[in-house]
């Protein structure tokens, strides 16, 4: 008796973990159709992909404003959106970080990091974690190009921005630029996801 | 005076040895790897259940769930505990310190491999990256991954499904 009470209760355990990895693990591959967001930008503005004015794509960046990794990436942020936007691929970041977990990661703070470093590019505040859910973001930075295909924005590769954190200048394969070159040039993307170690997303307790 | 400068000589010879042993202490429980070290620590055989977390001294969850590994290693003797750390290679000393202070006693290996995709699925196919996450390798080689954050009764679960 006591065994099988026991032993439900694992079962029990063991399904809420895995609806719990259904609700986080899933999201795009590679291909899949993404849709669409409105969220408040740090200028107040609302900001959506079929809003975005001559667009043919757009660089979403999972980021936050605590995590050592999208720090150490910001730069370069800035920089893939003053290469790429006038191309019609600007970087749109969102912050999907709960604010009780991590006050760093508040609307407010959003917008001091956005005026301290001038981005130059849209930074969203996805406080019901919505999309980061819909599109499967695990950590922060984490990049998703889309590229606009006949009115839908098509996910053409997810991951990193590049393969070296520490050093821009010892960075040996540009993923996001590789990525946007061969979009732009019609051909096809020849590393369309690639893992790096980021940030948890600091989900909402429910 | 005398007594004055006595006392400060005094000072001056007890602190740097007290500073050398804390860090001597800290340093024997600590190496800097590389993914191939990595590999073939984890294909080392073990008659115990491994645990290998992944975490850093930034990660806010990652240090909260730490005491609790150190908790159930400290109560089974057929646990090994492993904390692989993901900070910067470049500043070792963060993670020294950190084990100096907080007394952490599993041995830290920083994993310095900043080609981060090269190595990530070799660990685990399903691994996005994210921190923290925790490796079990059982005495038969066989492994289960755990990616995210986990309470100690969360923790206790996931080991009794490996025993």
């Amino acid at each position: 008796m006591k065994k099988s009470i026991l032993l439900s209760i694992g079962l029990l355990i063991l399904m809420v973990f895995s609806i719990e990895i259904k609700a986080h693990g899933g999201g795009y591959q590679v291909g899949d159709k993404a849709s669409d967001f409105n969220l408040k930008s740090v200028d107040g503005s609302m900001v959506s992909l079929s809003g975005l004015e001559g667009a043919k794509g757009a660089i979403v960046i999972f980021s936050c404003n605590t995590c050592p990794y999208v720090v150490a990436y910001q730069d370069r942020m800035i920089d893939l959106h003053n290469d790429y936007s006038s191309k019609g691929y600007p970087v749109i970041a969102i912050n999907s970080n709960d604010e009780k977990i991590s006050p760093g990661d508040s609307f407010k703070k959003m917008q001091e990091r956005s005026k301290d470093k001038k981005f130059p590019f849209p930074y969203l505040y996805d406080q019901s974690q919505e999309v980061i859910k819909a599109y499967g973001g695990t950590k922060t930075p984490h990049v998703y190009l889309l590229h606009k295909e006949g009115g839908a924005y098509n996910v053409k590769y997810i991951g990193a921005i590049d393969n070296n954190y520490q050093d821009a200048s010892a960075v040996t394969e540009k993923y996001v630029e590789d990525a946007l070159d061969a979009v732009i040039n019609g051909k096809k993307v020849a590393v369309e996801s690639t893992k790096a170690i980021g940030c948890s997303i600091k989900w909402t307790k429910k | 005076m005398v007594l004055c400068y006595l006392t400060f000589f005094w000072l001056y010879l007890i602190y740097p040895q007290a500073d050398s042993y804390i860090e001597q202490r800290a340093v024997q429980n600590f190496k800097v790897i590389d993914f191939d070290e990595f590999e073939s620590t984890i294909n080392n055989p073990s008659e115990k259940l491994r645990i290998f977390n992944f975490w850093a001294t930034w990660c806010a969850p990652c240090i909260k769930e730490m005491p609790y590994f150190e908790s159930v290693k400290s109560q089974d003797p057929d646990l090994e505990l492993f904390f692989i750390s993901m900070d910067d290679g470049r500043n070792p000393e963060r993670v020294t310190n950190f084990i100096s202070k907080r007394k952490i006693k599993a041995p830290v290996y920083l994993l310095d491999e900043v080609n981060f995709n090269k190595w990530i699925g070799k660990v685990d196919r399903d691994w996005s990256g994210a921190i923290p996450a925790t490796l079990f390798i059982k005495p038969d080689g066989s492994r289960s991954f755990h990616e995210g954050e986990v309470s100690e009764e969360e923790l206790k679960q996931l080991i009794k499904q490996q025993k």
